[in-house]
């Protein structure tokens, strides 16, 4: 059996007095696509965001290839090859695709500079690849449309060779041509061995994308389950009412 | 014909704002012009308005870093009036009294103070405003109450005066300038260094393979670059200096005074370090990861520390450099006067603010150039000079500025829209 890229066990985290996360457990094994689901304020983006560095969990270990890992930040997430592409895409609208592609990761030249040239001609091979439509590379991504965005987001993940990718719902803004091009995307990032985290509330999403699925509801993890063992409705029962198939 | 000339900025890479603001600067300056007998455009005036815009217009380079994170910084003409005195009594009082009246070191160590006295003070802000959390407009308004009595305190009310005479010279003024010579030394390098710049850009762009403008584009724009900055130097040097400082420099020089010789002033200091300071923030804007972490910052706070970047620490050196650079204001500004009363720097906030504003920072953040709040300093200061040679009141002088800071961010708004930016 390989080890799993990612063991999240028994985290917890509160707000203000409210458990938004109760000692869930996920994993997650090279190569694989595992679903979180459930409705909005179940607590799956928190979970999330704890793996990509953005809160500090209260409780619970994170291991990364059986090794325990301290993510404390954005940046240390990324030293362990996480990659998130967020929900709201987390770009800065004011700056163009590079800027945005590169941010918080720029390539300087000799003299410590930052280069743009350089960002710009990467980002135009990423692009190519990815979205060979894209061609407005001078603009601030304000001026992109949903989609256009959406691709520099998941630009961002892919360029810097992600190991664990979170993809916070990525599909809810995007028209079905630009849905086919991500879930390609998918398979094919799942061939090259990432494990990817996929966020979602769509329950045929899941089905089509997912290898497993984990449902969470009121910040507990209802349970873990093959995509092949359940139906939709099966999914639905535990979104809904909280109980794992077979329960009564 | 207007599709043509459209089509023709768009290759000249030039944006509409720069434009515009060039534009409402030579209309303001034939206006004044016209009231005047053209003695608005004489070189004598554009020296002076030239000085009298650094001290503003250094501080205003700061302010678009502030402004462009989201925040405001209320306190820069109460700090800049404490540095000063801080540094006046330096010069004038505690250093005489240690090393000897006149020691070659006293400017030296009062520029030095000014500068970090400016950094300090601005971090603390920017740690109250990034870690505590704390506003930045009330921890500004704290600044500019706190400041103005702590100036006080420094001597009592006492104006300090006569500063050290090394340091008088970074305010101007007949002997604070390069000279002619070494002023067309200063233009030309100047020239040099920015066609190389251009021309550089220009060869790394088609390395990788993108799109250049066409020659004769980059041709006028390097014409108009090179013409610009001797055309400046030119004006400086066609500005004689007068009989008295005449006599004064020649007897310091040794040289023998006739009633024939004409000495021109060339360009003064505070308007190399202004520039200086200019080109070195512009390097940080665009150039530095720094720079970039303040636009993206302004653009998306919340995107921007998903993406690793500590934006507590930034607001602190956000604030940190507008100190400083309050520090070399003040440096600018007590050096002119010759002098340091109770009174250095009021309102300078304001004109400090309206001059990012006029040159296109927004306050809602993420969007500001530095050449643009240059250009809003000069603005403001040419009105302001204009309306003072004309004979407009100090009353009425202040309600023009007044609109004239509400109809040009109101211009900005309706262009942005536009624009779709």
């Amino acid at each position: 059996m390989t080890t799993p890229l990612v063991e999240m066990k028994d985290i917890s985290i509160s707000f203000g007095g409210i458990k938004a996360v109760d000692h869930v457990s996920v994993d997650l094994k090279p190569g694989e696509v595992v679903g979180l689901l459930g409705h909005n304020g179940a607590g799956k983006s928190t979970l999330i965001k704890i793996l990509s560095g953005a809160y500090a969990m209260d409780t619970g270990e994170i291991l990364i290839n059986g090794e325990k890992a301290t993510i404390n930040n954005p940046r240390d997430a990324r030293t362990y090859n996480i990659e998130t592409i967020y929900q709201t895409l987390a770009l800065a609208d004011n700056l163009d695709a590079a800027s945005n592609l590169f941010l918080g990761r720029e390539l300087v030249g000799p003299t410590g500079f930052v280069d743009d040239d350089a960002m710009e001609a990467e980002t135009r091979k990423i692009m190519a690849r990815l979205n060979p439509n894209f061609k407005k590379f001078k603009d601030p991504v304000s001026a992109l449309s949903g989609g256009q965005r959406q691709s520099v987001a998941i630009a961002r993940a892919v360029y810097f060779n992600a190991r664990i990718l979170i993809m916070d719902e990525p599909t809810a803004a995007l028209g079905p041509h630009e849905t086919q091009m991500v879930s390609e995307l998918i398979q094919q990032l799942k061939a090259e061995g990432i494990g990817i985290f996929l966020i979602s509330h769509d329950i045929h999403d899941v089905m089509e994308l997912c290898d497993r699925v984990s449902v969470m509801k009121n910040g507990k993890l209802v349970g873990t389950v093959d995509v092949a063992d359940v139906t939709d409705d099966d999914l639905l029962g535990m979104i809904i009412l909280g109980k794992k198939p077979g329960e009564s | 014909m207007d599709d043509q000339a459209k089509s023709m900025m768009d290759k000249l890479g030039l944006d509409a704002r720069l434009l515009g603001m060039i534009g409402a600067l030579v209309v303001i300056w034939i206006v004044f012009g016209f009231f005047t007998d053209w003695r608005f455009l004489s070189p004598r005036n554009f020296f002076n308005v030239s000085v009298q815009t650094a001290s503003v217009a250094v501080m205003a380079t700061g302010m678009v870093f502030v402004i462009v994170t989201r925040n405001i910084d209320l306190s820069v003409g109460s700090m800049l009036g404490f540095i000063g005195m801080t540094v006046a009594a330096l010069q004038v009082q505690w250093l005489p009294s240690v090393l000897g009246l006149g020691h070659p070191m006293i400017w030296v160590i009062a520029v030095f103070a000014a500068i970090l006295m400016g950094a300090v003070l601005g971090a603390a802000q920017g740690w109250v405003i990034g870690y505590l959390t704390v506003p930045a407009f009330i921890v500004t308004l704290g600044g500019f109450l706190i400041y103005r009595g702590a100036m006080w305190w420094v001597t009592k009310g006492q104006t300090q005066a006569p500063l050290d005479p090394v340091f008088r010279l970074l305010g101007g003024g007949a002997e604070g300038t390069l000279g002619e010579t070494l002023s067309w030394v200063f233009g030309t390098v100047a020239a040099v260094v920015a066609l190389a710049i251009m021309l550089m850009s220009r060869r790394r762009k088609a390395t990788h393979g993108f799109t250049v403008k066409p020659v004769w584009a980059e041709g006028i724009l390097m014409a108009m670059a090179a013409g610009l900055i001797m055309a400046f130097v030119w004006i400086m040097n066609s500005y004689p200096i007068p009989r008295g400082a005449m006599r004064r420099m020649t007897e310091a020089r040794g040289i023998e005074y006739t009633d024939g010789m004409v000495w021109n002033h060339g360009v003064a200091i505070p308007v190399v370090i202004l520039l200086a300071v200019t080109i070195v923030m512009t390097i940080i804007a665009t150039r530095t990861r720094f720079g970039r972490y303040v636009y993206a910052t302004g653009g998306n706070p919340e995107a921007a520390s998903l993406s690793g970047i500590d934006t507590r620490l930034l607001t602190v050196k956000v604030f940190a450099l507008m100190g400083a650079l309050t520090g070399i204001a003040s440096i600018i500004a007590s050096a002119r006067l010759n002098a340091v009363d109770v009174g250095l720097g009021t309102l300078d906030e304001l004109r400090v603010i309206a001059a990012a504003v006029i040159g296109g920072t927004a306050l809602s953040g993420g969007a500001g150039t530095i050449y643009g709040a240059v250009i809003g300093a000069l603005i403001m200061q040419s009105l302001q000079s204009g309306m003072a040679s004309v004979g407009v009141d100090a009353p009425l002088q202040n309600i023009v500025v007044g609109f004239v800071l509400v109809l040009a961010v109101w211009i900005d708004i309706v262009y942005r829209r536009r624009a779709g930016v």
